[in-house]
C-alpha cells in the first residue's frame, strides 16, 4: 500500500514537474502586424472627369502651373 | 507628379486663421469640426511663430495602420482619404495620428461621436467627382478642377503652400536662398534637397549655419 502511494506521489511529481516546465519555453508573443487592404468604395482620379476626361497630362500641367503660381518669386519678377 | 504636401512656413505665418475659414468656407464644415487650424509657439512673447497644422499625408499613414475596419486609403497622388460610409467612428485614427487631424462631429446625445472628418487635400473621396454626395460627405473636389487646396490658394502671405512635394520643396529652396534664412525651420535637406548642392561647398546662396555656407548672413538676413 505504502509502495502505491509513493508511486502514485512520484508520478504526480513527475507531471507536475513537465507541466510546469512546459511553461518555460520561449516562444514568440508578439502578433505579427499586417497592414490592412482598403475596404471601401474605390475612388476615381481627379482627372477622370471633365474638363480632364482622363487626360492626365493636361491635368498635370494645370496643377503644376498653379502650383508655381505660389512662388512670388518667380511670379512677381 | 509626385505625392501631394503641405508644407508651413513658420517665417512667414502670420496668424490669420485665413486657410482655417478658407477651409470651413470651402467644404461648408460643420461647427465643432476644424479640418485646419493654426497653432502658435510661445504665445505672446516676442520671436513667437505659428504654424497651419492639418493633415500631413503622410507617406506612411498611422491613421491606415490603425483603422479596424480599414477605411483609408491612398491616391495615386499621395493624399490620404476615407470613406466615410465604411468609418465606424471609432476615434483610434485620432489616437493614432501625431497631428491631431481626425476630427469627429458630435452625432447625438451623450457626445456620441459621428463618423470621422479631416483635410481631403481638397481631393473629395470615394464619390463621383464634384458630385452632390461628395460634397456632403467629404467637400469639394478642387483636384478635380484643376485646383490647390484653397487654404494654400487663399493664404495671403503665402506661408502655407499645398502641392507637389517637390515644387513645394523647389519654392521653399527659393525662398530661404533670396531672403537668407529659414533653412533651420524644416531642415537642410528640405531647403536644399538636390543632392548637386547640398555635397558642394560654398554654394551661393547657401544658409548660415549650413555646410559650405558663407560665414555671414546676406544682408536683412538677422532679423526675424
Amino acid at each position: 500500500m505504502r509502495r502505491l502511494l509513493v508511486t502514485l506521489a512520484a508520478a504526480s511529481l513527475a507531471v507536475a514537474l513537465g507541466a510546469g516546465l512546459a511553461g518555460c519555453g520561449e516562444r514568440p508573443q508578439v502578433v505579427q502586424y499586417k497592414q490592412g487592404k482598403y475596404q471601401g468604395k474605390p475612388d476615381e482620379p481627379p482627372y477622370a472627369t471633365a474638363p480632364w476626361n482622363g487626360n492626365k497630362e493636361a491635368w498635370e500641367q494645370a496643377l503644376t502651373a498653379r502650383n508655381q503660381n505660389q512662388n512670388e518669386y518667380k511670379r512677381v519678377r | 507628379m509626385a505625392r501631394m504636401k503641405f508644407l508651413c512656413d513658420a517665417e512667414r505665418c502670420i496668424e490669420c486663421n485665413g486657410c482655417v475659414t478658407a477651409c470651413k468656407q470651402e467644404h461648408d464644415i460643420p461647427w465643432g469640426v476644424n479640418r485646419r487650424r493654426v497653432v502658435t509657439i510661445n504665445d505672446g512673447v516676442p520671436g513667437e511663430r505659428s504654424i497651419s497644422v492639418a493633415c500631413m499625408h503622410c507617406s506612411d499613414a498611422p491613421c491606415m495602420a490603425v483603422c479596424p475596419v480599414d477605411c483609408f486609403y491612398k491616391t495615386e497622388n499621395g493624399v490620404v482619404l476615407h470613406d466615410k460610409d465604411l468609418c465606424i467612428g471609432c476615434g483610434y485614427c485620432f489616437y493614432a495620428c501625431p497631428f491631431g487631424a481626425p476630427q469627429f462631429p458630435q452625432a447625438g446625445a451623450f457626445g456620441v461621436r459621428g463618423k470621422m472628418d479631416k483635410c481631403t487635400f481638397c481631393a473629395g473621396g470615394p464619390e463621383p467627382n464634384n458630385s452632390e454626395a461628395e460634397f456632403k460627405k467629404y467637400g469639394r473636389n478642387r483636384l478635380a478642377e484643376g485646383k490647390l487646396p484653397a487654404c494654400a490658394e487663399m493664404c495671403s502671405t503665402k506661408a502655407l503652400l499645398g502641392g507637389d512635394g517637390d515644387v513645394l520643396a523647389e519654392i521653399y529652396r527659393t525662398r530661404v536662398t533670396s531672403r537668407g534664412r529659414g533653412s533651420e525651420v524644416w531642415g537642410w535637406a528640405t531647403a536644399y534637397g538636390r543632392p548637386d548642392q547640398s555635397k558642394q561647398p560654398g554654394v551661393p546662396g547657401a544658409a548660415p549655419g549650413a555646410p559650405g555656407a558663407p560665414a555671414t548672413p546676406p544682408p536683412g538676413g538677422s532679423k526675424s
